[in-house]
């Protein structure tokens, strides 16, 4: 029998459980008296879900609902001269047709800074934004292809776009700006006419003395790094159904949307109409990932033309739309220079870089400064100076998108990491290992703004044991290396690449939580979350579970309906499992002090005698002596026989809005095994693995899904998928035969390891989780590919890692050695 | 992504759909398995007045043997043909090329015929035809005719079949024993459009090689059959020279154009690393 250390034995015993986890869950019985939370409950989303019956916003079908299709520009930059309608009005089953020049009679347009920066980050961080403010259609001018135009609203899809072809587009080009540095030359045509460039922001963080630091520096390091762009592309495209009420003079809005309550802020303001009389509700979302993480075009105006024609109106975004018009994301380009001693210790760090944000910017700075904040990563870096530029493009506007800035982040670092390990002649991971905060260095301080303001503390966790595990679990340092010498003496090239991160999770500014008990005696939770596939019903009732000792079955939730909560924030930035969770905690306590006090009044004893015993509310140490919860969300009620203590309010709900004192930090160090087909250029995967803390893990198989689903957007990001334009600003990759998603078949066997830090900034000291997964690939799998090619020197500093590119490099490498 | 208005009729037997054709030439598309046309229309890339729909016209399913040739009818569809114990024994070629084809979902309903009419140069069995050269069984009111794979293919999706005629089978030689094949194919994911792909035919003899064919897949306008290459191999034992000689000889037999990933270069490049596995391959 082979010994192993209680460590590792540990997690071997976690790897195991990851293999097991999706077979095993379906077999889960909840241990008597054991919390529900660390449990691999399975997803009760899936009961509908797996047979067909969720609730998307085309299953919604409303009487006399008519459907909408847009008219979008064909080209990327050009004076609008004229556009007629004329025809497609004329067209069959046709009720409306609309122009940008048309709508700006009856709206405004929206606020392009739907992010709001916090005072306190505004006076700590020097910057500049301005805010072209982006119309509900098009007006004067088309700033990429896919900018919807004109919009036609018909009885059918099928009629709408047949009506769609008969509008005449009368365009007078303008030169597209495809490339960022160009958009910036003094003579560049100006997209926004009324802003003075085509930079739109820009802001600059630093810390130290990077000037001296990197001047004295031993070595130094500069390269040019490029992430290419690509997007969240979900399953579900997006889509927005209204229909206005005659009676009350109010909206009811269905969007596949990840922030119901940005939605009716922003609906407010566009359509004039209190907040009061909008309500939002995002039914089941196939997939958000960011991309439907803020406010767009068609969410506001398909409620303004179901108020013109008085019928309900039903808008499905098709995928050309979505290749086309949904944000995309990264596409940053970074001068980065990193100054380092003979041991490999990073001294000072520089990084210049312009983000190419599109046509517009729907989220202010919210990505490149996740970038500049995210730039040290896992590393002590005592010098430190980032500053960003946001430049305006012919292409489709930049939001977040899973890992918002980081991926980009981390390409820049971790490729460092491995330059100077190349410079010096020592092992990647032992680099990494001498610069990265250790576990004794917690808290660590920053000493750089997060995007709340707030200073940048990392609250704990272990980054070198994450890394050696990472490590450990594709073989080993020295096994790998017997194995690449090995496969190399028979003519093959394996690499071995590693990418670590931190991230900052469960971002304020707050989220809220209303908890009831419900007259039968089930708990009820109402909250501003919005859940597009992670499992959020199934985590907040074993969370919730927990709070009242009850079964997670026991426990109703609403979620993305802003006619259950009055405020929420909304699923974006790795921050409800965060940011709920604190909120349902406080609610409950709040709660349970009334609850504990109408039980007393029952069982007539003190509060302090009271507990809660499976479902009920009991007498410590006496048997049978308790009540229900139903008992006491009976004795609250108003009115008549009400048995509450005198002087309490009657019911019982409480709702409380959880505001962070800052974000808590998760990290996880990748390790990626690749075979790299030099004739060819192909990577190929061998072995990947991943270990993270995202502090206590609430429901491992839901954990283990959102980061290995992660991890396969940051393969799909690395290798393959690429939005694509040419020098006029035609989207070349606009359908799925060309924006190449990664498929089951394209994916690897990927490891898990759990490295559980409690957070101490949340009382159940969760970190957020969603987006973490999609940080390392892209970078990882570079490194490998680096690692793979050593005896060439090829460095692959840009993503996508394309396969002509790699063999067009052993070409080049192999004339010059010849 | 909806389709034009378009009518819709099912043919009932061959006669009425080549009437059928007849009347409607040009503005008629004729509807098999659909996994092309459908996706055409929805994003109306293609507007036909017209479908007709032929996939329930009796005898044009199936395989059978003759004394002369395997024939595989028009509306076979590519699993079936992937399953076939009559194509592993007489064309295993087309066995090994079928998983390429995208997905199972879509081979159960796509249709050899369907894919020989389109004719799109990065689809595999155009290339497996030229190699195989196999010969179409076209069927107009007026009679019917055969044409070789190798004719048959005119330029980018252009055949030689007008727009009255129809598909009804494709009929490949018959061989006492049957050459030994590779298909190779190249593409980013399983079950797009190849890049580059290459079906090779070929008999062994103590380590030479005799009969070769070599078919091209997105290697030009059309599938393609690479003469230089199968000259250069012909009769030869594959040593070092040989294989490059064959490999230049593609610079001729070949005209791939550039994809957004692909420049023709990188194309004719992969193209001459493919041949020298599948001939290693052949050879194993």
């Amino acid at each position: 029998m082979t010994s192993l250390d209680g460590g590792m034995g540990h997690y071997t015993d976690r790897l195991l459980h990851c293999e097991n986890a999706v077979s095993a869950s379906f077999a889960f019985h909840p241990v008597d008296g054991q919390p529900f939370v660390g449990q691999s409950i399975p997803r009760r989303e899936d009961a509908r879900l797996l047979i067909g019956r969720g609730q998307y916003i085309n299953d919604l079908a409303l009487p006399g609902m008519l459907h909408v299709a847009f008219v979008r520009s064909p080209v990327a930059h050009a004076r609008i001269v004229n556009v007629d309608l004329s025809a497609a009005e004329r067209a069959p089953g046709v009720h409306l047709a609309v122009c940008g020049a048309d709508l700006l009679r009856a709206l405004p347009p929206v606020q392009d800074q739907q992010l709001p920066l916090p005072a306190k980050w505004k006076t700590t961080v020097s910057h500049k934004i301005f805010d072209p403010r982006q119309p509900l259609l098009a007006i004067d001018r088309v700033r990429h292809v896919g900018e919807a135009v004109a919009v036609v609203i018909a009885e059918s899809r099928y009629l709408a776009e047949d009506a769609a072809e008969r509008v005449v587009l009368e365009l007078e080009s303008l030169p597209a700006q495809v490339d960022p540095e160009a958009a910036l030359a003094a003579d560049a045509v100006v997209i926004h006419q009324n802003a003075s460039s085509n930079q739109l922001a820009e802001f600059a963080i630093a810390k130290g003395d990077v000037e001296s630091a990197m001047a004295s520096a031993p070595h130094r390091i500069k390269r040019r790094f490029y992430h290419h762009r690509y997007a969240a592309v979900p399953m579900e495209c997006r889509g927005v159904a209204a229909q206005f009420d005659e009676r009350t003079g109010s909206y009811t809005i269905w969007s596949s949307t990840q922030v119901v309550h940005w939605l009716r802020r922003e609906a407010s303001q566009t359509l004039g109409v209190p907040e009061a009389r909008i309500h939002c509700i995002a039914p089941d979302v196939g997939g958000g990932f960011g991309g439907k993480g803020h406010v767009y075009p068609e969410d506001l105006l398909i409620p303004f033309l179901a108020h013109q024609v008085r019928r309900p109106v039903k808008w499905i975004e098709d995928r050309r739309e979505h290749q086309q018009s949904a944000c995309h994301s990264r596409d940053q380009i970074h001068d980065a220079e990193v100054g380092f001693d003979n041991e490999g210790r990073v001294l000072a760090l520089r990084d210049a870089f312009i983000m190419d944000c599109g046509a517009w910017n729907p989220v202010g700075v919210g990505i490149p400064y996740n970038t500049a904040s995210h730039l040290c990563g896992p590393y002590d870096v005592p010098n430190a100076a980032i500053s960003a530029r946001v430049v305006a493009t012919n292409k489709v506007p930049n939001a977040p998108y899973r890992g918002a800035g980081r991926p980009e982040a981390a390409l820049v670092t971790e490729r460092l990491m491995d330059l100077i390990a190349h410079t010096l002649g020592l092992e990647p991971m032992e680099v990494r290992r001498r610069n990265m905060v250790s576990a004794q260095q917690m808290p660590y301080p920053v000493h750089l703004p997060y995007r709340d303001g707030v200073s940048i503390v990392y609250d704990g966790g272990d980054y070198p044991g994450a890394l050696q595990k990472a490590v450990d679990a594709i073989g080993g340092l020295p096994a790998f290396r017997a194995e690449q010498a090995a496969a190399r003496a028979q003519g093959r090239y394996l690499g071995l690449g590693l990418g670590s991160y931190t991230e900052g999770t469960g971002v304020g500014p707050f989220e809220g939580a209303s908890v009831r008990i419900d007259p039968s005696g089930r708990l009820y939770v109402a909250a501003g979350s919005c859940p597009q596939g992670q499992g959020m019903e199934t985590i907040f009732a074993q969370i919730t579970a927990d709070q009242w000792q009850v079964k997670p079955e026991q426990v109703m939730l609403t979620l993305a309906d802003t006619g259950a909560i009055s405020m929420g924030f909304g699923t974006v930035a790795s921050r409800s499992t965060v940011n709920l969770s604190a909120a349902i905690h406080e609610a409950s306590t709040r709660l349970r002090k009334k609850v504990f006090a109408i039980a007393a009044n029952l069982l007539e004893c003190a509060d302090e005698d009271l507990e809660l015993r499976n479902g009920t509310v009991a007498i410590k140490g006496v048997p049978g002596k308790s009540v229900s919860l139903a008992d006491v969300a009976r004795a609250s009620r108003p009115g008549w026989d009400s048995k509450r203590p005198a002087g309490m309010d009657a019911g019982l709900e409480e709702t409380y809005y959880w505001e962070p004192s800052t974000v808590t930090w998760s990290y996880a160090s990748h390790a990626a095994v690749v075979e790299v087909d030099l004739a060819l250029g192909r990577v190929k995967i061998l072995r990947y693995a991943i270990a993270h803390d995202c502090g206590v893990v609430v429901n491992p198989m839901l954990a283990e899904g959102q980061i290995i689903g992660g991890a396969v957007q940051g393969i799909g990001g690395g290798l393959m998928e690429e939005m694509a334009y040419d020098s006029e600003g035609q989207l070349l990759s606009g359908s799925f035969m060309d924006y190449l998603l990664p498929t089951a078949s394209d994916v690897p066997s990927i490891t898990v390891i759990h490295q559980e830090t409690p957070s101490t900034l949340n009382p159940l000291g969760v970190k957020g989780l969603g987006e973490g997964g999609a940080i390392s690939p892209p970078v990882a799998l570079a490194n490998a590919v680096c690692d793979a090619l050593s005896e060439y020197g090829i460095e692959i500093n840009s993503t996508p890692i394309r396969p002509e590119a790699i063999w067009q490099a052993v070409k080049t490498a192999r004339a010059s050695h010849a | 992504m909806k389709p034009s208005p378009f009518d819709y009729v099912r043919a009932t037997n061959l006669t009425e759909a080549l009437a059928l054709l007849e009347r409607h030439g040009e503005q008629a598309q004729i509807l098999a398995g659909g996994q092309t046309l459908i996706a055409t229309l929805n994003m109306r890339l293609s507007a036909p007045d017209w479908l007709i729909d032929i996939t329930r016209i009796p005898g044009l399913s199936g395989i059978t043997l003759t004394e002369t040739h395997l024939v595989i009818g028009a509306l076979t569809t590519h699993r079936e043909i992937e399953r076939s114990a009559l194509v592993a024994q007489y064309a295993p070629l087309l066995g090994q090329a079928a998983p390429h084809i995208a997905h199972a979902a879509i081979r159960n309903s796509g249709t050899i015929g369907g894919s020989i009419a389109f004719a799109d140069p990065a689809a595999e069995w155009p290339a497996c035809c030229v190699a195989l050269d196999a010969r179409f069984v076209i069927q107009a009111l007026s009679g019917e005719r055969r044409v070789s794979a190798r004719t048959f293919f005119r330029g980018l999706y252009d055949t030689d079949r007008a727009a009255h005629e129809i598909i009804t089978a494709i009929e490949i030689p018959r061989e006492r024993a049957p050459r030994r094949s590779v298909f190779m194919e190249l593409a980013r994911r399983h079950g797009d459009y190849a890049i580059v792909g290459v079906a090779l035919l070929g008999r062994v003899d103590q380590g030479r090689l005799s009969d070769v064919a070599i078919g091209y897949v997105g290697a030009g306008a059309t599938p393609l059959l690479a003469q230089g290459a199968m000259a250069a191999l012909e009769g030869q034992a594959a040593d070092a020279d040989v294989l490059a000689r064959a490999k230049a000889a593609l610079a001729q037999d070949l005209d791939p154009s550039g994809d957004l990933y692909n420049s023709p270069a990188t194309k004719r490049h992969l193209a001459a690393v493919l041949l020298e596995r599948a001939v290693k391959q052949l050879l194993a």
